[in-house]
């Protein structure tokens, strides 16, 4: 399942986090920080997980729990796009999902750049819950997701 | 092409955004963000009545405002207002705030309901997703308590639209998570089932995930997915590259959807029907053969889409763990990454071919990959690729391969990254001692390990090694010449000083002969490295330097000069200074016959017998193994070793202990502190537990004193004080809390979780266990933020007759006086070795503290871990029963029917079986049951039961000592709610005590 979906760029400002657990103010910034610290240092060469050791997290009954997330995350231009999945989920299925959901961006906003999405940010929640939710993989079609978009795009 | 130009529809939205990026400094943001949160409120606060378009343009900017890190604190009602729009963009608007900030409001909750409700029943399939998002997305019990009766009705309703299908499929799985009892199961359930052969793929894609949450708890309700998901499947992989359209990937079909019918598959055992059985199978290989086609597109996303469909095949071939075949062809194909280009497939393949070594069918296809793998370790440049290269390796060997796989990977520890040495020293610590085959192999491979990653190797590495060479008097001479030669390095870890030490002090003299390690050699060379060593090292060395008083009569004058030297005789340190002056007065005093009996060589570790000796004599068949025993006892052995004992008749006495003991009535059995002088010290220098079975009560007490933490306050605790009022010592451990039983049942069958909350502290438990070794790593939060202070975890074990404290102080027992006491005496029958955490845990903050486990023989009650701190200067006091039962050391064991009735009626004895017939506490779930029962540790036997509702389970219990072979029976009653548990084992304490703790688990 996933636990969130981050975009971030080089210098590390959030340009979308969706949390699909229930985090505190605190730990989503610690959270953010710590993904951001880990992923960009890493290059080519390496792969696209990092495993994140026992964090510390609230559940939703607030329950502190130590539970092994990994993060799966790939880069396109200065923009890191990580989602937070459980250790055992399966690796390339996100990593692909990452593209998938880039590739939906990049149709819907006309060749995306990091500007669309600050300009744009309310925007990019409908498209993660279009294709996210949950933190389920809800649908993978770009032609009906990007068919529902330019739909609701039309609507008052 | 639906192309959207900058802040569309909001051109103050756009503005206000620009503004923002183009302020110089924090300084100017924060003046225009007031500026702007100001000119919001004026506007709500205004008389005039905003229309939808400008509320909804405010409330989006306090939405950027609030994503920027500004609380926001106002516009609430507004957003609320928004959601009675009738125009999408409002609505949207409206919703996205609430999703966003409720975590920060969760009285807006209440506000919206009505209007959620509105648009759950509006028919609109816009309004209603947006809803069933909003649902989704904020997941609290409280929209659970709204809606969660509405959501299935929803999902099932025959005019849904797709879309709105998917939305709802999800949103039932999240209040489903969140709050499993306000989703009442129901005649939906059969309907979501038939949702796998819904024709929208987007909807079949939502409906696995739900499937797959529900399936977990309810196996039973939802059997017949297992078919449905078979058949989709097969659908699927036999599709031509363009017959899914839309849900066609990079010349991959459907690729997540294969994927998440695979991980549903994996909540089930292999199907029954063999016509399903017979579909999937062909699925299986269908996917293990389309890896071996040409790629139909270069592009990485092809590859990765049809790799992931083929791990996730690979996880379900391993999950059966049934079919040999599949097996050795996952095996070939992980073979074939393990030297891809792509980074990614070398880590996933390392990853799999892990769990694929633990397969009986793909261990040995496994191991053909060692040379590769080992390169893996040597070459990869991303630290966790070369992690998993270490796993994988580990899990990889056994006797024929440990040589090579111990050396790569002492080899690799001189370059490894330090966030993984300690791993790996135990990695090879456990490897080299579990797969040894001679003892000067094991002792060369544990000094290298500390020679290479001194830091890293804990106390019970060394520990272990100096046990071993005191019971095995055949690589004395070796371990002697080898840590000579390794103390001769200019820098040497201190721990190899602590070896050294201690080997030298013992069997220094077996090397002796030699010029080049002449005992004044071997003195000088040991105190070279004395002053830069800490307290507990220097205090070890002091030991060794009188046993070589003893051992070389030579070197008497010599270190009674060190002794003398007031840095020694006046040394600030109590412990240090307390050692000179006893040692220098022995010397001065005691007649050479009384030095040689007090100094004698450290007995063998007759019942601490380690695993690795077990296994050389297994080796080497019964009568070799006594006659080793008997050597260690045969007073000519004693002579090879103490050849250069001044007095040989003491030496030479069948049972050293006796003399000892006539020694030992010498002290007054309640010497007064004050007078501790020289009958304190005898105690402590006689106080070989494995030698003392009759100890009487005060000499007892010295001892346990002596492993306390040696508290600042207390510095009389090593005197044996009788009455130390000052220090809480661990006889004071109060009694568990209440609830420590439940506690401990929750983990009977499971090995991580949280055992312990209350306000303040939170303890969790994650914890590993291999025949008869555990490791658990205890995490304790502060939830607090106030910092805890004097924070003291500690471990004890209440035995059957003594108490002892297994939990040492930080520093390890720093004389050979007592070496056995890392490993606890004679009498314990579990070895916790514990590592000491910080004093203080701040607010907030978790520290982390591992345990090794050692089970030496079969026990009944669990230690108690008592932990002990002060928060805002109160003290607090916590006893809990550590979850460490004796099924943690089940062994599984398959056998064929015929075999486990053998062993049954072996077992017939009415004192070997233990049974209870007691009412279910819990839902009668045959899965349940199941998974219940593989936590308890036992391997589930199949068809041996003639009534299958009936669940039969064997395993061998692991102890040092002996090995407990364990049978058992399950017949659940479902009418009467009802079962029978009946367990037989060659124990009879066993076979009772592990009755009571599976019977609480049902």
């Amino acid at each position: 399942m996933i636990r969130f979906i981050l975009i971030q760029n080089r210098a590390g400002k959030t340009r979308l986090a969706k949390w699909y657990m229930q985090f505190d103010d605190d730990e989503k910034q610690k959270l953010i920080e710590e993904v951001h610290a880990v992923v960009t240092v890493r290059d080519a060469k390496h792969t696209n997980f990092v495993e994140v050791l026992a964090i510390s997290v609230a559940d939703s009954l607030s329950v502190l729990q130590f539970r092994n997330f990994k993060i799966i995350y790939r880069r396109y231009a200065g923009l890191y796009f990580c989602i937070c999945v459980d250790v055992n989920d399966n690796n390339l299925a996100y990593l692909e999902a990452i593209h998938n959901f880039v590739e939906v961006l990049n149709e819907y906003f006309h060749n995306v750049c990091e500007l669309d999405l600050v300009f744009n940010f309310y925007k990019v929640y409908t498209v993660v819950d279009e294709m996210f939710l949950a933190g389920e993989i809800r649908e993978t079609s770009q032609t009906k997701v990007l068919k529902q978009l330019l739909m609701l795009q039309s609507l008052e | 092409m639906p192309a959207v130009s900058k802040g569309d529809g909001m051109r103050g939205l756009a503005v206000f955004i620009s503004d923002i990026r183009n302020c110089k400094s924090k300084e100017a943001e924060i003046k225009r963000i007031n500026k702007e949160l100001a000119n919001i409120r004026s506007k709500f606060k205004g008389d005039k009545a905003l229309d939808g378009y400008s509320k909804k343009k405010y409330v989006c900017k306090l939405l950027f405002i609030f994503l920027l890190g500004h609380d926001i604190d106002f516009g609430h009602m507004e957003a609320v207002n928004l959601l009675s729009s009738n125009k999408y963009t409002e609505k949207q608007i409206g919703y996205l705030f609430i999703s966003v900030l409720v975590n920060s409001n969760s009285e807006l909750i209440r506000l919206i309901n009505n209007a959620i409700k509105n648009d759950l029943a509006s028919r609109n399939p816009t309004f209603m997703c947006l809803a069933l998002h909003c649902i989704a997305n904020v997941g609290s019990r409280e929209m659970g308590e709204a809606f969660a009766a509405d959501i299935p009705r929803i999902l099932v309703a025959g005019d849904s639209m797709d879309s709105v299908k998917q939305s709802a499929a999800l949103c039932l799985l999240r209040l489903y998570k969140a709050s499993p009892d306000l989703v009442p199961m129901g005649e939906w359930t059969a309907r979501v089932v038939h949702l796998l052969n819904d024709q929208h793929m987007g909807v079949v894609t939502a409906a696995v995930s739900l499937i797959t949450c529900l399936c977990k708890k309810n196996p039973d309700d939802f059997k017949t997915c297992v078919s449905l998901a078979v058949s989709r499947l097969s659908r699927i992989v036999s599709s031509a590259s363009t017959d899914l359209q839309d849900y066609t990937y990079y010349f991959v079909p459907a690729p997540w959807l294969s994927v998440k019918l695979l991980r549903l598959l994996q909540c089930y055992p292999p199907p029954e029907d063999a016509a399903v059985k017979g579909r999937l199978v062909e699925c299986l290989e269908t996917v293990l053969n389309k890896a071996q086609e040409p790629p139909k597109s270069k592009k990485v996303q092809h590859s990765n889409a049809k790799n992931a469909i083929l791990f996730e095949t690979i996880s379900l071939i391993i999950h059966y763990d049934s079919e040999p075949n599949l097996l050795v062809r996952a095996c070939n194909q992980l073979g074939q990454f393990l030297q891809h280009r792509e980074t990614n497939l070398r880590y996933l393949a390392l990853e799999s071919m892990c769990t694929l070594a633990s397969s009986e069918f793909s261990h040995e296809a496994v191991k053909t990959h060692i040379d590769t793998v080992i390169n893996a370790l040597k070459t990869e440049r991303d630290v966790s690729v070369r992690q998993r290269a270490a796993d994988l390796l580990y899990a990889m060997c056994d006797r024929s391969n440990a040589k090579q796989i111990v050396s790569e990977m002492l080899r690799y520890l001189e370059t490894a990254d330090y966030a993984i040495r300690e791993e790996i020293v135990l990695k090879v610590a456990i490897l080299a001692e579990k797969y040894a085959v001679d003892y000067s192999w094991y002792v060369d491979t544990i000094l290298n390990l500390i020679r290479i990653a001194g830091d890293y190797v804990s106390e019970e590495v060394w520990y272990r090694v100096l046990q071993i060479v005191t019971n095995r008097d055949d690589v004395q001479g070796y371990a002697a010449k080898t840590v000579f030669e390794a103390l001769q390095a200019p820098a040497c870890h201190e721990n190899m000083v602590k070896v050294g030490g201690y080997i030298l002090g013992e069997f220094g003299n077996l090397i002796a002969g030699d010029p080049r390690s002449s005992p004044p050699v071997q003195f000088s060379l040991l105190h070279s490295k004395f002053h830069l060593c800490s307290v507990a090292t220097r205090a070890l060395l002091l030991s060794t330097y009188i046993k070589f008083i003893n051992l070389f009569p030579e070197t008497k004058a010599t270190i009674q000069g060190v002794l003398r030297a007031g840095s020694q005789l006046r040394n600030a340190d109590v412990e240090l200074q307390q050692r000179a002056v006893e040692y220098l007065t022995l010397s001065s005093v005691a007649s050479t016959d009384v030095l040689a009996t007090v100094l004698e060589e450290m007995p063998p570790f007759p019942e601490r017998e380690s695993s690795i000796l077990a296994k050389l004599k297994r080796k080497k068949g019964p009568g070799a193994g006594s006659a080793l025993d008997d050597g260690r006892r045969d007073p000519s052995s004693n002579d090879i070793n103490g050849g250069m004992e001044p007095t040989p008749s003491t030496v030479s006495t069948p049972s050293p202990s006796a003399d000892l003991l006539g020694l030992r009535a010498a002290p007054p059995p309640a010497a007064p502190p004050a007078s501790a002088g020289a009958g304190n010290l005898l105690v402590d220098v006689f106080d070989g537990p494995a030698a003392q079975p009759s100890l009487g009560p005060t000499p007892e007490e010295a001892f346990l004193s002596e492993l306390e933490p040696p508290a600042p306050e207390s510095p009389m605790a090593l005197l044996a004080d009788p009455a130390p009022a000052a220090d809480p010592g661990p006889e004071d451990i109060g009694p568990p809390i209440p609830e420590a039983d439940e506690l401990l049942n929750k983990f009977v069958c499971k090995n991580n979780g949280v055992l312990f909350e209350n306000q303040l502290l939170q303890i969790g438990v994650k914890s590993e266990f291999r025949q008869n070794l555990g490791r658990m790593y205890l995490f304790y939060g502060n939830k607090t933020s106030v910092q805890f202070q004097n924070f003291s975890p500690t471990v004890v074990h209440p035995g059957d007759l003594q108490t002892h404290i297994l939990s040492g102080p930080a520093q390890p027992p720093a004389s050979p006086r007592r070496p056995s006491s890392p490993w606890g005496s004679r009498l314990t029958q579990l070895a916790v070795q514990t590592k000491r955490v910080a004093a203080q845990v701040d607010g907030g903050a978790q520290v982390q503290q591992v345990l090794n486990i050692e089970c030496l023989r079969d026990f009944l009650t669990p230690p108690l871990l008592s932990v002990r701190f002060r928060y805002g200067g109160a003290p607090q006091a916590l006893t809990l029963k550590l979850p460490v039962t004796i099924n943690k050391f089940f062994q599984p064991t398959e056998m064929a029917a015929q075999d486990f009735f053998q062993r049954w009626k072996q077992l017939s004895l009415p004192q070997q079986e233990a049974q209870k017939i007691f009412k279910a506490n819990h839902p009668m779930d045959a899965e349940v049951t199941k998974a219940k029962l593989l936590g308890f540790g036992s391997a589930l036997l199949d068809n041996v039961d003639p009534n299958p509702e009936n669940f039969v389970g064997a395993g061998i219990i692991q102890t040092k000592a002996l090995q407990v072979g364990c049978l058992l029976r399950l017949e659940p009653n479902a009418q009467a709610q009802m079962y029978r548990l009946t367990l037989r084992t060659s124990k009879e304490p066993v076979s009772r005590h592990l009755c009571e703790l599976l019977a609480q688990q049902f």
